[in-house]
């Protein structure tokens, strides 16, 4: 018997079906960026032209930080404490030994607070988000608030949003503190330094050119993570299976859009 | 003989109609789901929409309060024609209206007397914290659930969402109420006390009612007024007395 090279449901190049599949999947595509530019319009529209939700604003911006905080400080800690200790040996080699505070502030500041927080906050908030929308959306809670004339727009996603929008850069600014502070446990491992003199290393080249650009970057990865889980939730399908999928679907397409929005922050940067 | 009289009286007087639909017809996809319906819904009469699953029923309601845009035909409420209606005036329309959605749709976040209060507050009617507080409590008391305004939805049964649901729909005193499948996966005794709570309500607040259902001992309990739906039309119209006498077999199917 002959070694079976494809599988019998796969099709070849220039088979009908496949290239149906290409023009559905295609179709697909531009279907949903269609609804996710109106989703987009409309939130915008509503922000601008509509009352806001202050009181759920507040309370999704302690929920945003609630949920998050104990998962920030733990991730936080470590990876200072594992930069710290990567990076200690080729700088002993250089006899460069006294440069590890800054470096890994400099590395914590510029790039592993703000993308290691909204990467944790994607997971997290992002995919909590979807479930909770999609969830809503199966549940018919959704149409309930349209019939008592609530826009869910402006009573679930702009708060959602904008509370992202604000509490990443602040858990951002957490999570560098504490990243930092690893970096001075991971430092007395093997050596024996103060906190005060170590805070003095760390940021004697630190200077705000370090620290505003990170800060703005994580303003858009708030709107990336509050937009994304928000979208893809309140998009949700019909069946309880569609809560599943809006949650991880919020999660990776968040991340992914997150590293996007990252290259071209880094770029802008060098660009100043 | 006086019965009859009244009955009499009360066929020659039209009753104002507070919805009438024309030709509605409503696809998704290739799939025609409403193809002409006519209906006319009068004041202070329940009007029970029979169908099997699948039929359009639901499909029928939520085009009323326009959480589905249907293709063509005309649906009027009150003075306000819903195709093309300005978001001012669906407020005004969506303010008539009251609707009981088939899971309660309670709010999970909230209790029991924040969603009352959620309801009541997007009225645009300025109430003051204890106009709000009275009106939730007698809410609650037209449903028989006082004691359960400081609950999750999640710490409530199937029938007591219901309830709750109906007090939230209440609260704001709607001229019309449709009810999407109110009795559908309760037992038979909380279904019967849902049916008696459509006709008290009724009775109390002499609204209107649309009730999709396929529960035949609520549609005894309730109808006024019955219509069957098949293939995305009206298959036929009438009482119960008529339903229960007519000879067709589709019909039979669900009456016996």
């Amino acid at each position: 018997m002959p070694k079976q090279l494809h599988k019998p449901d796969e099709v070849s190049l220039d088979s009908p079906s496949f290239l149906t599949r290409i023009q559905e999947q295609s179709l697909s595509f531009f279907i949903d960026m269609a609804n996710a530019t109106q989703y987009l319009k409309t939130v915008f529209k509503n922000f601008v032209t509509k009352k806001f939700e202050f009181q759920e604003f507040l309370k999704q911006c302690y929920q945003i930080g609630n949920k998050s905080v104990g998962l920030i400080s733990i991730t936080g800690v470590i990876i200072g404490l594992v930069l710290t200790i990567q990076s200690r040996p080729p700088l002993v080699q250089f006899g460069a030994v006294a440069m590890l505070p800054g470096m890994v502030a400099i590395s914590i500041i510029r790039e592993m607070g703000p993308v290691i927080t909204a990467l944790i906050c994607a997971g997290k908030i992002g995919s909590s988000m979807g479930a909770e929308l999609g969830s809503m959306r199966v549940s018919e809670q959704i149409d309930a608030m349209e019939v008592s004339n609530t826009h869910p727009i402006n009573f679930l996603v702009i708060p959602r949003v904008f509370a992202a929008i604000v509490m990443i850069p602040l858990l951002t600014l957490y999570a560098d503190a504490i990243g930092i502070l690893g970096s001075w446990l991971g430092i007395n491992i093997k050596d024996d330094m103060s906190l005060r003199y170590f805070i003095t290393q760390a940021f004697v080249n630190v200077d705000f050119m370090d620290i505003i650009p990170a800060v703005i970057k994580s303003f858009f990865f708030g709107a990336v993570i509050g937009l994304v889980g928000c979208y893809k939730g309140y998009n949700a399908g019909r069946g309880t299976e569609s809560v599943g999928i809006a949650a991880n679907s919020a999660v990776v397409t968040a991340s992914l859009l997150l590293i996007i929005v990252d290259l071209i922050a880094v770029q802008i940067t060098d660009l100043l | 003989m006086e019965k009859q009289a009244k009955k009499e009286k009360e066929v020659k007087e039209p009753k104002n109609v507070v919805i009438d639909i024309k030709n509605l017809k409503k696809s998704f996809g290739s799939l025609k789901v409403l193809d002409g319906i006519e209906l006319q819904l009068h004041e202070k009469e329940n009007l029970v929409v029979l169908g099997k699953s699948g039929s359009g029923k639901s499909v029928l309601i939520k085009c009323i309060v326009s959480l589905l845009k249907h293709d063509k035909g005309s649906i009027t409420v009150g003075k306000h024609e819903l195709t093309d209606i300005s978001d001012e005036d669906l407020i005004k329309v969506r303010k008539k209206i009251g609707f009981l959605f088939q899971g309660a749709a309670l709010y999970d976040s909230m209790t029991v007397r924040e969603n009352l209060t959620f309801a009541l507050s997007r009225i645009k009617e300025k109430f003051s914290k204890e106009e709000i507080n009275t009106k939730i409590i007698e809410a609650l008391e037209n449903v028989g659930l006082p004691d359960s305004i400081d609950k999750m939805p999640s710490e409530l049964s199937g029938g007591m969402k219901k309830r709750i649901g109906l007090a939230r729909t209440l609260v704001v005193h709607p001229e019309i109420i449709l009810y999407d499948e109110p009795t559908t996966g309760l037992d038979p005794i909380t279904s019967n006390e849902i049916s008696d709570l459509i006709n008290e309500t009724k009775a109390k607040f002499n609204n209107s009612s649309i009730i999709i259902t396929h529960d035949i001992n609520c549609v005894k309990k309730v109808a006024d007024r019955i219509i069957m739906i098949k293939d995305g039309k009206i298959y036929k119209e009438g009482t119960l007395e008529e339903f229960t006498n007519d000879d067709d077999t589709y019909i039979q199917s669900f009456f016996k």
